[in-house]
């Protein structure tokens, strides 16, 4: 069994576009939410979303590439680069051959079907293009990322709605603390603005018509977002008999069903995964600090999410910190356990906690400290990252600081 | 009530207008399918706010009666 550690990461949000702009934007507390681009005319019952603002596929990728690459897939290989990089892996011809790749995301590239169909159903045509399949296939991210860097070993996508990224994570953690794999680029990629799935949610009366204001009185629901964060983990010798400085370490990971309701979470499910992650991990309760909430703003999950962390953590729970960076990246659904991983890691590396933004006032039934509209300078030792997704899949990371 | 009816897939006979949803078994999900069929039988667009305080089929039938009307009354004249 290896200690395992992230040496790299990369991150494309509406907080920027590298992982840098992304801290930056989480401890001043800014928000990327503001009015979605381009549906002005569709007459949606919200406005807002958590975009990714200004990005040029045409600065990073050759024009031979975009064709073959839909938004979320360009995504997921721009975050691994930026992850790569910062990590220094040097690829050897053995390490190619073996390391694995686990993406998660929720909808793929499925806005590329959007346009094909629009062209058969409303402009009369006959055929749509012959790259609508493998643009849109959820698997897409990962496929481009072992072809971008020449990666043979293990690669797989995971789709489990919301918790889709923690899942890939904490299997990948898995498979390269038991040796499964030599190293593991893992995260999650998503691009969500395209009509049919804002119309979805519209349908769902889930998202919120001003902004995403998590365990917050006067929460209205939550806010869409897109982007994508790709980590490298590493046994920890690895790293560093190469030099590399470990960011923090992954220690624990947790998962479980609801077994309850199809969009309706249980809390039960919820502290279970939360459980289960603790024991894996090895931590007592007592040495977890913070708690990257899942915080999606809407009534049933914080009040449901606030109920798991106080069974499990009981009298500590008044001694974490817990957030909802979603107040400022969203819910960018099958990439949003991999932007939380990275806020997780990156408070342990800097003593910083991202808040919650966008906050108001108490509800009396989230009475947790939530960390509102101001970053706290602490440092703590561990944290967890939860991600409980529709359909009641539950997944949990936890983290430790690397001293 | 025939769209309550048909989307719980209940006799329409247990639809009465004093039903409670809660006595009807009507969760979150079902609440989101019937608001869908009633905009559609309609043609109505149905404020989330205003469906969230509704609790009974007498609730819902006034509303729905109130968002006709008004859709009729502000239609322009033949």
């Amino acid at each position: 069994m290896h200690r395992v550690v992230i040496t790299g990461t990369g991150v494309i949000s509406a907080l920027g576009h590298n992982t840098a702009d992304f801290w930056r934007a989480l401890i001043t507390g800014t928000s990327g939410i503001g009015a979605i681009h381009g549906m002005d005319e569709w007459q949606i019952r919200f406005k807002n979303g958590a975009e990714v603002l200004d990005y040029v596929p045409e600065e990073h990728f050759a024009a031979a590439e975009i064709g073959f690459m839909d938004r979320f897939a360009q995504f997921a290989v721009l975050t691994a680069r930026e992850a790569i990089a910062q990590a220094g892996i040097e690829w050897t011809p053995c390490l190619r051959e073996t390391a694995a790749v686990i993406t998660g995301c929720c909808l793929g590239g499925r806005a590329v079907e959007e346009t094909g169909y629009w062209e058969l159903f409303h402009n009369g045509r006959s055929r749509v293009h012959p790259l609508t399949i493998p643009l849109s296939m959820g698997n897409a991210g990962a496929s481009h990322i072992s072809m971008q860097f020449g990666l043979e070993g293990p690669a797989y996508t995971i789709s489990t709605a919301c918790a889709s990224s923690s899942h890939a994570i904490g299997q990948a953690f898995w498979m390269v603390r038991s040796g499964a794999a030599p190293l593991a680029i893992a995260g999650g990629s998503e691009a969500p603005f395209f009509l049919g799935n804002l119309k979805a949610w519209e349908a769902l009366r889930v998202i919120s018509k001003d902004t995403c204001r998590p365990f917050s009185a006067g929460r209205s629901g939550m806010i869409l977002g897109e982007g994508a964060a790709m980590l490298v983990l590493e046994p920890l010798e690895a790293a560093l008999a190469r030099g590399a400085r470990p960011i923090a370490e992954i220690v624990g990971f947790g998962m479980s069903a609801d077994a309850s309701h199809i969009t309706q979470p249980a809390s039960t499910g919820a502290a279970r995964a939360m459980r289960l992650a603790l024991r894996d991990s090895g931590l007592a309760a007592e040495q977890i600090g913070y708690i990257n909430a899942h915080g999606t703003a809407t009534e049933v999950n914080d009040r449901t999410e606030t109920a798991a962390i106080r069974c499990i953590f009981s009298k500590h729970a008044d001694q974490l910190a817990v957030s909802s960076t979603k107040s400022m990246h969203g819910h960018a659904l099958g990439a949003a356990g991999a932007l939380e991983a990275v806020a997780s890691i990156l408070s342990l590396r800097h003593g910083k906690l991202p808040p919650t933004a966008n906050f108001l006032t108490a509800d009396p039934a989230c009475d947790l400290d939530v960390i509102p509209n101001q970053a706290r300078t602490c440092a703590v030792e561990a944290c967890l990252s939860n991600s409980f997704a529709f359909g009641g899949l539950n997944a949990v990371l936890a983290f430790k600081a690397y001293a | 009530m025939k769209v309550v009816a048909t989307s719980k897939r209940i006799p329409i006979e247990n639809v009465q207008p004093d039903t409670s949803f809660e006595s009807l078994g009507i969760d979150s999900l079902d609440r989101l399918n019937i608001l869908f069929d009633l905009e559609n039988e309609f043609d109505i667009e149905i404020n989330d706010e205003d469906a969230k305080q509704v609790k009974n089929m007498r609730e819902m039938i006034e509303g729905v009666t109130q968002l006709v009307q008004a859709k009729n009354g502000s239609s322009p004249a033949e």
